[in-house]
Order: C-alpha cells, then sequence, then structure tokens
C-alpha cells in the first residue's frame, strides 16, 4: 500500500469521520465548530511554516480577509454563500499575493513583516471612514445566511482538503522540495528546485486555506466583530498548536489542536488568564525540551509518525 | 501647527527611542528577538504606578529603583532561558515562539494580581504646568519623558563607546564566534546586554503613563509592534540607529495625528512594511555601524 493512502487511512479518513459523526452524538455544535477551524488552521500554518519555514505571525489576516470577503460579497453582492466562500477565498489569496515580496525577508523579519500586514489590513476593515463599505468597527450581521448545520458541513469538507493536502506534502517529491528548500535554500536551488516558485505555491496554499476557512467561519457565527476574526489569537493559537504537536508532519498539528484546545475548554473560557499562564508555560518548556514537537518523541522511540 | 507637530515628534520620538532600544541591544548581542520587550515594559509602567500610590516616590526617583531590579533580573533570566536556545538549530525564530510564552506567562501573571483595569499616573507629578519650548507650549511631562529618555540613550552610547564591557559587546555583536575564540566571555556580556534590554524596557515603561497614557496588562502587544517599527527603520542590531528609527517614527506620527487623524493607527504596520521591502538592512545600514 503506497504510503500516501496509508497516511490517508489512518489519520485523514479518522479525523474527518469523528469531526461529521460527532455533532450526533454531542449538542455542542460550536464547540466542535471552533475545532474544526482550528484543525484546518493549524494545517494552514504547517503547509507555509512546517514545509518552508516562514513563520506566519499574522495569518489572522488571512483568516479575517476571508471573513469579509464571505460577508461583503453576501451583503453588498447578495451573493449565496457557496459563491460568496469563494469570494472570500479569492480575496484571501490575493492579500496573499500582494504579500509575496514579503517572502524576500527571512526569519524574524518575515515573522513581523507578517504580524505588521495583518494589523494593518484590521485597522483598515476596521476604520470608521469606511463604515459604508466594510461596516467599520461595528460589525457585521449576516442573519439572512444563517444555517449552522449547512456551515458546519462546509467546514469539515475544508478540513478534509486540507489535511489531503498536507498528506500529499507529507509523500510527494513537491513536499520534499520544500523541505529542502527550508533546510537549505542555496543547495536546493543547485539541485534543481525551482526555490521561488515553491515558496510562492505554499504560501498561497496556505493563505487559501485560511481565507476558505475564515468565510464558513462568517458564515456559521453569522455576527461577528472586526476585532473577531482578525484576533492575533488565530495566528498563535494555530502556531502554537502546529509546534506543539510537530510541524511537517500529519498527525503533529492533529495532536496539539486536540490536545491544547481541549485544555483550552476546560479551563479556558472560565478563567482566560490561568489558561494563558498554563499555556505560557507549555510554550517556553516545549521550546526549552522539545523544539520538535510531542511527535518527536515517538521518532525518538523509533515509532514512525505520519 | 508646524513647529509644534515637529517639536512633539522629536520629543516623542526620543521616548520611541528609547522604547525601541532594549530590544535592539537584545537583538544585536544575541541575534535573538524578545518578544516580551512591551510586557517589561508594562511591568516597569505597573512598578512605577504602584511606587507611587503606595509609597508616594516621585516616578523620577522610582525609576533609578525599577532601572537598577531589571537589570538584576535580567541575569538569572538570560542564563535560565538564552544559552539553552542558542544550541538549538534556529535560535532567532525559537526565541520569538519561547518569548511569546514568556509574554503570556507575565501577562497572565500581572492579569491575576491587578486585573484588567486602566491605571494612571498624575501627569503633573514631573512638573506642573505647560512649558514653553522655542516658543510652543508643552505639558511639562512630555519634556521630562523626552529629556530622560535622552539621558537613557546617551547612557548607552557611552557604555557602548567608552568602557571596556562595552567594547567587549561591541565584538559580540560583529562575530560571536571570533568574539568567543578571542577569549571573550560571551555569556557574561550577553547576560549584562541582557539586563541592560530589560533595564531599557522598564525604564521607557515608567514614562509610559505620561506619553503613551494609560497601563494595562495587555499593552505589550502593541508596545512590541511600535518598538519593532522603530528598530528596524533604524536598523535591527544597530543600538544606535534606533535613535534615527525613533525620531524618524515620533515625527511620522505626529504628523499623522495632526493631519490624518483617523488613519494615524495605520502608521507604523505601513512605516514597517515599507522599509522592511524597500530596505530591510534599515536607513543606517550595517556598513554604517562603526563597531
Amino acid at each position: 500500500m503506497p504510503r500516501a493512502l496509508r497516511h490517508a487511512l489512518l489519520v485523514l479518513v479518522p479525523v474527518v469521520a469523528a469531526a461529521a459523526l460527532l455533532p450526533f452524538l454531542y449538542s455542542n455544535q460550536l464547540l466542535l465548530f471552533n475545532f474544526v477551524v482550528f484543525l484546518t488552521l493549524a494545517q494552514g500554518v504547517n503547509v507555509i511554516y512546517g514545509f518552508t519555514g516562514y513563520l506566519p505571525f499574522g495569518y489572522a489576516g488571512f483568516f479575517g480577509t476571508g471573513a469579509y470577503g464571505f460577508s461583503l460579497a453576501v451583503i453588498h453582492l447578495h451573493m449565496t454563500p457557496l459563491p460568496a466562500l469563494a469570494a472570500g477565498a479569492l480575496a484571501a489569496l490575493l492579500l496573499g499575493l500582494l504579500l509575496t515580496p514579503l517572502l524576500r525577508l527571512s526569519g524574524a523579519y518575515f515573522a513581523i513583516a507578517n504580524l505588521a500586514a495583518s494589523l494593518a489590513v484590521f485597522q483598515i476593515v476596521s476604520n470608521p471612514n469606511l463604515e459604508d463599505i466594510t461596516k467599520g468597527p461595528y460589525g457585521i450581521s449576516l442573519s439572512g445566511v444563517f444555517s449552522p448545520n449547512l456551515s458546519y458541513g462546509t467546514a469539515v469538507a475544508f478540513m478534509a482538503l486540507t489535511l489531503g493536502l498536507v498528506v500529499y506534502l507529507r509523500n510527494s517529491r513537491f513536499g520534499l522540495s520544500l523541505q529542502a528548500i527550508r533546510e537549505d535554500a542555496i543547495s536546493a536551488g543547485m539541485a534543481g528546485i525551482n526555490v521561488v516558485r515553491g515558496r510562492v505555491i505554499a504560501w498561497l496554499l496556505s493563505a487559501l486555506i485560511a481565507g476558505l476557512i475564515g468565510g464558513v467561519f462568517a458564515w456559521y457565527v453569522s455576527v461577528f466583530y472586526p476585532e473577531t476574526v482578525f484576533s492575533p489569537d488565530f495566528s498563535i493559537f494555530a502556531i502554537v498548536f502546529a509546534l506543539f504537536g510537530g510541524i511537517a508532519t500529519i498527525t503533529g498539528p492533529i495532536l496539539g489542536v486536540v490536545i491544547l484546545y481541549g485544555i483550552y475548554n476546560t479551563i479556558g473560557i472560565s478563567t482566560p488568564q490561568y489558561f494563558q499562564l498554563i499555556y505560557g508555560l507549555l510554550i517556553v518548556g516545549l521550546v526549552l525540551f522539545l523544539p520538535n514537537g510531542l511527535v518527536s518523541l515517538f521518532r525518538r522511540w523509533g515509532i514512525d509518525v505520519p | 501647527m508646524l513647529e509644534y507637530t515637529l517639536l512633539a515628534g522629536l520629543l516623542f520620538g526620543l521616548y520611541f527611542s528609547l522604547v525601541g532600544l532594549g530590544l535592539n541591544l537584545t537583538f544585536g548581542v544575541m541575534r535573538i528577538v524578545n518578544l516580551a520587550h512591551g510586557d517589561f515594559l508594562m511591568l516597569g509602567a505597573f512598578a512605577a504606578f504602584w511606587l507611587f500610590n503606595l509609597a508616594g516616590v516621585n516616578p523620577l526617583v522610582s525609576v533609578f529603583l525599577i532601572l537598577a531590579a531589571f537589570a538584576v533580573l535580567g541575569l538569572p533570566l538570560y542564563y535560565l532561558f538564552v544559552p539553552r536556545l542558542l544550541t538549538a538549530k534556529d535560535p532567532e525564530m525559537l526565541s520569538i515562539i519561547l518569548f511569546f510564552g514568556l509574554s503570556q506567562v507575565i501577562e497572565a501573571l500581572t492579569t491575576i494580581a491587578f486585573g484588567t483595569s486602566e491605571r494612571s499616573i498624575p501627569g503633573n507629578v514631573l512638573g506642573s504646568g505647560p512649558v514653553k519650548l522655542l516658543g510652543q507650549s508643552f505639558p511639562a511631562a512630555w519634556i521630562v519623558s523626552g529629556i530622560a529618555s535622552g539621558l537613557a540613550v546617551l547612557g548607552i552610547y557611552l557604555y557602548l563607546y567608552r568602557t571596556r564591557i562595552g567594547y567587549l559587546t561591541r565584538a559580540v555583536m560583529v562575530h560571536r564566534e571570533e568574539a568567543l575564540a578571542t577569549g571573550i566571555d560571551v555569556h557574561r556580556v550577553s547576560a549584562i546586554a541582557f539586563g541592560i534590554g530589560l533595564a531599557l524596557a522598564a525604564t521607557a515603561g515608567v514614562f509610559a503613563p505620561f506619553m503613551l497614557g494609560s497601563v494595562t496588562p495587555a499593552m505589550g502587544v502593541d508596545i512590541n509592534i511600535t518598538s519593532f517599527a522603530v528598530i528596524v527603520v533604524g536598523s535591527l542590531g544597530n543600538p544606535l540607529g534606533t535613535v534615527l528609527g525613533g525620531i524618524v517614527y515620533g515625527i511620522s506620527l505626529m504628523f499623522m495625528q495632526s493631519y490624518f487623524s483617523s488613519w494615524a493607527n495605520l502608521l507604523p504596520y505601513l512605516l514597517l512594511i515599507f522599509i522592511l521591502l524597500v530596505r530591510p538592512s534599515g536607513l543606517l545600514g550595517r556598513q554604517v555601524r562603526r563597531a
């Protein structure tokens, strides 16, 4: 059995099945929806950070752009949800294209510039002068298209696509070439890999993932403020979840989301500052003692993890 | 109006130089990004607030206590985190995440201890009434904060260029491995630089209630972005370039506030992206650095 198929059967199918079937057993659909959103975002971060090494500190910018692209298409162009999702994804993709010059920056410079870019988009969207277009800081209300079950299903579908993409990257020449670029761009270029093309594709794919799931998020919650969808928490949670589990793997980000977001939902809602404390300590401990994530523990014991 | 904007920009510019200076010194010496910089600034502001409210200590006095306390705090923090971090494969990237974790810890502990309400110190404790400067009048607190920031920057200049340990610090900034090979105790030099970085952040924090408005545990993130904008404009890794960056930033901020006030919040982000794309080495490229 080819490795990609085995990975898909071992990881993708069970996760997607669980996400699709759990709403029938468990009534808190919003919680499950948030899990699906973070599973998708963590894998989106994995695509760009795990495989190419660019740390997208402003990843929420794409998420928010997707959410606003969707909402504005519904409000101004009176689109139905599915074409509006495409509009949101297109908006995120355009933002990604606009930001491709940032890929010239390396290391910390890229992370900072990306954060600044996402905050700039937030400032523009939430500016009261643009109230006629974006509703400014007063938020969006989409009661006309509200449909929790359909949007939940769409979110699961997008998560499945994203997982499929990561399975592909983990098992393909293209994914391998991205990792080669991450390790040493000059040697990779010498070996005949098109460095710029590889990076740009990974960057746009991760922007597209965030834009799609951002649009679904807007559709599902249907009432939100700019701070909600551009919240740096989305970037940071997604990065930490991916890193905690182990980047450049399929299971790592999933483990990270299930464990950390699970803890968040047990104690984080009632006492956010205690969660913040635990979360901060976990990050510090992780970087110092387990910089390659939980999955690296299994590797150390000789178990191959997809 | 124009003179006022320019002068206010200069005062704020000096202050913003101080805000960014500690971060830049740490980056220059250790090549790590202290993403908890804004949170140390916040802690300095809280220390000044409590010393003023409980013991009635004037911020101009407490600044010395706070400065010393944070410099001392920096040494154990350095040895706890940095040597281990520097052995990793990509210290620069991991440092962002590590210090982000630390900033979360600080923010959470401050919130647990003090709650989320906003605090401020009345501006008149730094001197009462408006002060005339070249025909324009400014709040006395601005002038005092600007002068104090200028003095702190001058202190760093003297440290780097007029003391032996500063000379060694510059050697580490130019080339860490060669400095090590020459027999410089790189960890000691770096630990001191880290302590000074924290002390500078806390000093900027003491004046934050006067220059930035009220203080909350969550203010660190915005401070970080501002600091990055300032030091990237100057040039990352060159502490004295920070002064240029701070002044460019301060003056452009004042111009935005005077003439395009509703878009002023966009400035740090756009300036940052613009400089990074056009001239990633900052206005003073590394070749200008006399080190």
